[in-house]
């Protein structure tokens, strides 16, 4: 544009200046909104989808096979969960822990169903940087991560670094005493 | 890339550093923007701006596809399904491919046709047409290799027949085709390389489209008088009077495109193509996708297997020769009366071959097309040198600003400075 | 110029129809149907995609799997509008194959996330079991079905508002409603059946619906709806399988009137820019050969 001797969308100066001016930018805007519009369905396209949705339904896990002191993998919508059923002794550690004591403060009846104190649901992937723990390991005899030394006691909490909080807790019912259903909470699937 | 000097002069610091460094902006601003455009050129000449648009959808949506399609035999076709039903917008973007393909040619039909009919190939533009013709290779090399991916009747018998067309080259073809297919048959060796190579070429055709757009620099375009630019007042900056044609014109190019993808989404693919690829059951009618019917037809115009395959690589090759066959000093079709008759004739035969390339080989059809394939090849062979020397051509205007004014009228408004708009070297 | 434009425009109709009388003998086309979903504004019946479910759930099921489709399809939107509820509950009819703890393939009650689980355990076995030929997958079968509509039919289909685009319904209603007797001294070989839009005519499949075959819901008054015929099953099968083969289509029509009418709108804008903007340098000259429209 610059070297040539007319600059015919320039803003000013013509005599129907101001409905030409309108209507190049309505025509701007237009090809801008244009763009926009049709970036979308390909970012959309990105998320997951249906199949992947309906594939994260929620699940039910049997307990009863479960033995006193073992932690079982279950996978939900591709994460991988621990469902330990803990001895007395571990919840009996887990729950004598001063709060004071703890990386990030939380109360093992806080990260249990009530009533259900035995079983442990957690996400199991180190909250530093995703690494499985190994179970049964480390100090505290809940968890240790095999990457970077992070230790988790039986209620998976973080006790020693350089992971910066707890494994989380997934949603997740009780249907039954011998029966969870995780991606659930309060009677409806999670989103 | 321009033959008409650097005008960009950088403003700020910053680009004046980087423009020291890299003259990037400066090459950007003398093709695009300060380039010399004939001031006469119709809607013919936009169809350029709308191909690259049509290869950049294709590429994107096509990245986005390999983002959930998966190329092994058993799984291709439903993972195709799997696009279409399950992930967002999965069916806009399948669509806007299959359909954006059948775009791509119209509009490079388009384009070769206007090349063919104002004389484009001619000098001094050889090589800027070779290059096209050498993206219409790729083009159908690409189209080709990307209708076997969703894994139909249509995909696995078009990708058996063109390999076994290879198989005819004598000595070498049974090797070729043992290599392509990656197996004893088209399988799912075949598959994942044709997806691999159908990833590819996209980007090669992308590098010929630059020398293609740099060689039309150099050259500056042919317009519809087909004389050169002989001063400013002959041409117009790039931008803003080409770019907003351009824009506008590939706006509607992407309406009538909607409408396809929309509403007509399965009408320019094959029925069969939804049944999944069968080795036990060749479908009734196998022809392949529209834009290739034309060269089907002179395949199957010839009854031998190799002299059938000579004959359709030849229909596309000769194009490159178009330059040195027509012996005419005169570029434009509009001073030409009695080329441009043939010029329509050979529009309609191909228009013939391609319907005839639908039709089952029997009968009247193969005497058609039998007909029809000896007058493509004889339009280039003998009428194209020989009007050429006969004819005598209307007077051509003395400038292109005259083709627009009527001579010696003046036109308001100053178009190119004139040292800005130095011709292009021309013979014509 | 203008007579050779003509002579050679002609010459195209001409072989065009020429051949077009010599082409596709024997095999009737199948009559044009009315179809909700058709044109531009079409949209899918629910409850005609309701009954046609129900057809293909209670005849065509036993031979005909629809391995794409998944329970929760039939409720998502532009569909046949089962709520939620509906469709758990029919997905819990179906038994699925799973893998245990233990390893083994148990069975167990589909869930909506399931794909119609399949008539047979593999093509092969649904080959042995129907004489040698599998009866097909219903998933895209009403896009996977056409016949040819020849010069200048084919051109006229693909413009807006007389286009037509529903060959492979119309193919599933007339073959459903194709069977008769053969010609006097036609033989029909065992396993095969005579039916008059088949290509060939002799079909493996048996004429797989009659009237009054399945039972509709009624009415308030107790009235049936619609008829209980083989003509309005065909119809509400076929436009339940348009369905199945095509489910986003609804959406996809809607989407496209919006995005045409912007792409419009857009070029009328841009149009009067450009003319603004070339009236800079006089206008600009349309048509394909302005040179030969003035006098010189």
């Amino acid at each position: 544009m610059a070297n040539t001797a007319g600059h015919p969308e320039s803003p000013h100066g013509a005599p129907d200046g101001t409905r030409r001016d309108f209507m190049f930018l309505a025509t701007g805007a237009g090809l801008a909104v244009g763009a926009g519009a049709l970036a979308w369905p390909f970012v959309a396209s990105m998320a997951p989808d249906a199949e992947t949705i309906a594939a994260g339904a929620p699940l039910e896990v049997d307990l009863t096979p479960i033995q006193e002191g073992q932690i079982v993998n279950v996978f939900w919508r591709g994460k991988l969960i621990f469902v330990r059923n803990r001895t007395e002794k571990e919840v009996k550690e887990a729950s004598e822990v001063k709060l004071a004591d703890l990386i990030d403060p939380q109360a093992d009846s806080a990260r249990v169903k009530q009533g259900h104190a035995k079983w442990l649901v957690v996400y199991g992937n180190c909250t530093h940087l995703g690494c499985v723990p190994i179970g049964h390991q480390g100090q505290y005899e809940g968890w240790s991560c095999p990457c970077h030394g992070s230790l988790y006691d039986t209620s998976g909490r973080v006790r020693r670094g350089p992971a910066p909080t707890n494994l989380p807790i997934p949603p997740y019912v009780f249907e039954s005493d011998s029966k969870i259903r995780i991606g659930e909470e309060g009677g409806k699937a999670v989103a | 890339m321009s033959a008409h000097g650097n005008t960009y002069v950088p403003k700020s610091a910053l680009a004046k550093w980087f423009e020291s460094r890299l003259p990037l902006i400066g090459l950007v601003h003398s093709s695009f923007v300060s380039f010399p455009v004939p001031r006469n050129l119709n809607y013919f000449w936009t169809f350029g701006a709308i191909l690259i648009a049509m290869l950049v959808s294709q590429i994107v949506t096509g990245i986005w596809l390999a983002m959930h399609y998966d190329p092994s035999a058993a799984n291709a076709f439903n993972s195709v399904e799997h696009i279409m039903r399950d992930v967002n917008y999965g069916w806009l973007l399948r669509y806007m491919h299959a359909n954006g393909a059948s775009m791509f040619f119209v509009a490079v039909y388009v384009h070769i046709f206007r090349a063919l009919y104002y004389g484009s190939y001619k000098a001094p533009r050889e090589v800027l047409y070779i290059l096209g013709v050498i993206i219409y290779l790729l083009m159908m090399a690409t189209a080709f290799l990307g209708y076997t991916l969703p894994w139909g009747q249509m995909s696995f018998w078009g990708a058996t027949v063109i390999t076994s067309i290879l198989g005819a080259i004598p000595v070498v073809g049974e090797t070729i085709q043992s290599l392509l297919w990656g197996g004893y048959s088209v399988g799912s060796p075949t598959l994942n390389r044709f997806f691999s190579l159908h990833y590819l070429l996209p980007f090669m055709i992308t590098g010929v489209v630059v020398l293609h757009v740099w060689a039309l620099h150099v050259t500056g375009q042919n317009n519809p008088a087909g004389i050169p630019i002989k001063s400013g007042k002959d041409a117009v900056a790039f931008t803003p009077y080409a770019t907003v044609k351009d824009v506008f014109a590939s706006v509607v190019f992407f309406a009538f495109f909607a409408y396809w993808i929309f509403y007509q989404p399965n009408y320019l693919g094959h029925a069969d193509n939804y049944v999944p690829a069968n080795p036990a059951v060749t479908p009734a009618h196998i022809v392949p996708e529209w834009y290739f019917l034309p060269f089907y037809a002179i395949l199957r115009a010839v009854p031998d297997k190799l002299g059938g395959v000579i004959l359709m690589f030849s229909a596309v090759l000769i194009l490159a020769l178009a330059p040195w066959l027509d012996t005419s000093r005169v570029r434009s079709c509009n001073y030409r009366p009695i080329y441009r008759q043939f010029f329509w004739l050979f529009l309609v035969v191909c228009v013939l071959l391609g319907w005839l390339g639908a039709k089952p080989p029997e009968g009247g059809y193969v005497i058609a097309a039998r007909i029809c394939t000896a007058y493509y090849f004889l339009h280039f062979l003998l009428v194209m040198p020989l009007v050429g020397l006969f004819e005598t051509p209307k007077a051509l205007p003395g400038s292109i600003l005259e083709t627009v004014t009527g001579p010696g009228k003046q036109v308001s408004g100053s178009g190119m400075p004139i040292g800005a708009a130095a011709a292009p070297s021309s013979k014509g | 110029m203008k007579t050779t434009r003509v002579l050679a425009a002609s010459l195209l109709a001409a072989v065009m129809s020429v051949t077009v009388a010599s082409a596709d003998e024997g095999t009737p086309h199948p009559p044009r149907e009315k179809w909700s979903f058709a044109g531009i504004f079409g949209r899918f019946d629910q409850a005609q995609l309701q009954r046609g479910f129900q057809v293909y759930k209670e005849v065509c099921s036993s031979c005909h799997g629809m391995s794409l489709v998944r329970f929760r399809n039939l409720a998502e939107a532009g569909g046949p509008g089962f709520s939620a509820g509906q469709v758990k509950e029919l997905a819990a009819q179906y038994k699925v194959k799973e893998q245990n703890d233990a390893g083994e393939d148990v069975d167990r009650p589909a869930r909506a996330a399931d794909a119609f689980p399949s008539p047979f355990p593999n093509e092969k076995a649904a080959a042995a079991a129907n004489g040698g030929k599998a009866p097909p997958d219903f998933s895209v079968l009403a896009k996977a079905r056409t016949y040819e509509r020849g010069f200048p039919l084919f051109v006229i289909d693909a413009l807006p508002f007389v286009g037509y685009s529903e060959q492979g319904v119309d193919y599933i209603h007339a073959l459903l409603n194709g069977y008769e007797d053969p010609p006097a001294g036609k033989e029909i070989p065992t396993g095969t059946y005579y039916n008059k839009y088949y290509a060939g005519h002799l079909i493996a499949m048996p004429k797989p619906i009659s009237d009054g075959q399945v039972t509709y819901a009624k009415n308030d008054k107790g009235e049936p709806v619609v008829p209980e015929t083989t003509e309005q099953y065909s119809h509400d099968v076929a436009a339940f399988m348009a369905w199945a083969a095509e489910p986003h289509m609804m959406a996809r029509k809607a989407l496209g009137l919006r995005v045409i009418l912007f792409l419009l709108v857009l070029s009328g804008l841009l149009y009067y820019v450009k003319k603004k903007i070339w009236a800079k340098v006089g206008g600009e000259v349309h048509g394909l050969q302005p040179e030969l429209h003035k006098t010189y």
